[in-house]
This record gives structure tokens, sequence and C-alpha cells, in this order.
């Protein structure tokens, strides 16, 4: 049983492997950059809008109007990091269903470099936004006392949030596997089917995480918003 | 017993203790959260669509730590790291 697509090599590359996990990666991103691409190329006010454009515009307001919930602030620079991680991680699970596709997010080394990702990117927007002393005086509170614990933190974020991804795919990989030697025909099906269900909760959950972490590195825009929710 | 066999026997036991007492912890958790999860929604079902939101983050986040148990588990049947290492040594001495 494989637990992973790093293993199966497909072809080489001037002698350099080149494993399912990339090629798959890359299968996924052609799929997304092509549909995006092929959808926008007459992005024009004459022209009036197809089903495809419809849909894009859809999906893309939904993960605004998701991101503004959470966040409570408007941000185009996290709408393009989280979605785009959203987007990713929720294609390449649902091709699971894909004969012979191994997702790429069923590999450890995908969901660390997206988790490696998110742990650069709470830094950068906590600069950009409080400035260098005003984002690392947030590793000073409450107090001076928690320093270390507040480095431990970050750590523990990443590591979390690889292996959550990572186990949650492969595990329904590997119990499809058991269940197809088991009781074979029906029941893997369903939890085919429970995987899917999964694999969009995960994507979900990414996204989440990425915006509560950079969005509590941020401050905050401004208390208007705040004292007009009070009644 | 050999080495191979004492690595093997107390890898499969522990994955199976792993799974067990891995699944103990989130079960009860989870079966905590989506009760009181309920309970908030027939208090206020105008608040659903909030509190099932993050019901779902929060279960997920739960079952997170089941699945850290199961990829150990998976770890310790699938790609033991001494199995293997024994097994090299094995071939390395010719034995």
């Amino acid at each position: 049983m494989e637990l992973t697509p790093d293993t199966t090599v497909l072809f080489q590359v001037w002698e350099i492997p080149v494993n399912a996990t990339i090629v798959n990666t890359w299968v996924v991103m052609a799929l997304l950059t092509g549909v995006s691409m092929l959808t926008t190329r007459n992005l024009r006010p004459d022209v009036p809008p197809n089903r495809w454009r419809t849909m894009l515009e859809v999906i893309v307001q939904g993960i605004e109007g998701q991101i503004e919930e959470i966040s409570r602030r408007k941000s185009h620079s996290l709408l393009y990091f989280v979605g785009t991680l959203f987007l990713f991680i929720f294609v390449s699970n649902l091709l699971m269903v894909v004969p012979g596709f191994a997702p790429p997010t069923a590999s450890l080394s995908t969901t660390a470099a997206l988790a490696l990702s998110v742990l650069v990117a709470v830094p950068i927007f906590g600069i950009t936004s409080r400035g260098l002393g005003g984002y690392f005086k947030t590793y000073l509170e409450p107090s001076a006392i928690m320093l270390p614990f507040n480095i431990i933190k970050e750590f523990s974020r990443g590591i979390s949030l690889a292996i959550r991804l990572y186990g949650n795919i492969m595990s329904g990989a590997v119990i499809g596997a058991i269940l197809l030697s088991v009781a074979p025909f029906f029941f893997p099906v369903l939890m085919e089917m429970l995987g899917l269900l999964t694999g969009l909760i995960q994507a979900y959950i990414f996204a989440i995480l990425a915006t509560v972490y950079i969005s509590s590195a941020t401050a905050e825009p401004n208390n208007s918003n705040k004292i007009k929710d009070i009644p | 017993m050999t080495d191979l066999g004492i690595i093997a026997a107390i890898s499969i036991f522990t994955a199976g203790l792993t799974v067990s007492f891995g699944a103990i912890g989130p079960a009860l958790g989870e079966g905590r959260a989506a009760a009181t999860a309920l309970s908030a929604i027939a208090q206020q079902p105008d608040a659903s669509a909030n509190i099932s939101r993050t019901l779902f983050v929060s279960l997920a986040m739960i079952e997170s730590t089941a699945i850290y148990c199961f990829v150990v588990s998976m770890i310790l049947l699938f790609a033991n790291p001494f199995w293997t290492a024994v097994i090299e040594s094995a071939a390395a001495t010719g034995g």
C-alpha cells in the first residue's frame, strides 16, 4: 500500500526523478489557470457574461464574503492569497475521484509547502500592516514571559496545518484501499463520497485558519464598524 | 524471538493502542461540541448558519487529533523506519 504519491516515479528529466506529486500538482495548476484564462479572455463591458464567467464570479464573491465575515475587513491581498490556497486544495481534493489520479494534497511535501507559505505570509501581512516594530511587539503580548510560547505557537500552527490536511486526505485513500479488500463494490463508494465531503471541508478549514492567523497578525482597520454592531 | 519479530509485534500492538486511545478523546469531544451546538441552534434558530459554520471548523480541529494518531499508526504499520533499518542491516551483513 502506498501512503504517498511521492514514491511513484513517472519519468525522469536529465536523471532527476519526477514523481506523481509534481505531475499532479502541475495538472491541477494547469486546470485552474486554463479555465480562468479561457473564461476571462473576453472580459470587456460590452460582452455579455456567459455561464463560465458567472460561475467564476460566484466563486470569487463567495470567497470574498466569507473572508470579510471572518476577518471583519475588506482586503484584496488576503483574497488573492487565501482564495488561491482554497481553490488549489479544493480542486486537488475534488480530483480524488478520477481513477489513477493521486491528489497532490495526499503527500506530506505538498501540504508542508502550503503550510510554510502560510507561515511566511503571516509576518509579511503583519509587518505591512503594523510596521516592523509593531509586529514584533505582538510577540511580547500579553507580557514578555510569553515570548517563547508565542514563538512555539507559530511553528506548531504550521505543523498542525500540514499534518491535518495530509492526514485527512491520505486517510481517505487508505480507508478506501482497506475497505476494497474487506467489502468490495459498494461500501468503498460510500467512503469515497464521504472523502469528497472531507476534502471540501478540509480545503475550507485550511483557508479559514490561514485567514484567522493572518487577520490576527494584522492591525484592526478602525473600530467604527465594531461600535456600529452593538445596538 | 528475533529482532524483526519483536519490532513487528510491538509495532502492531502500538498501532492498535494508538488508534484506540486516539479515537476515545476526539469522540467524546466531538459529541460534546455537537450537543452544545444543537442546543444553541434550538435556542437561537436565527444564528444557525453562523453556529453550524463554527461547528464545522471546530469539529475538524478536534478531529485532527484523531488524524494525528491515525497517521502515527499508519507510519508504524506501513512505513516503519525501524523495520526497514533492521532489514537493511541484515542485508548488509548478508544474513
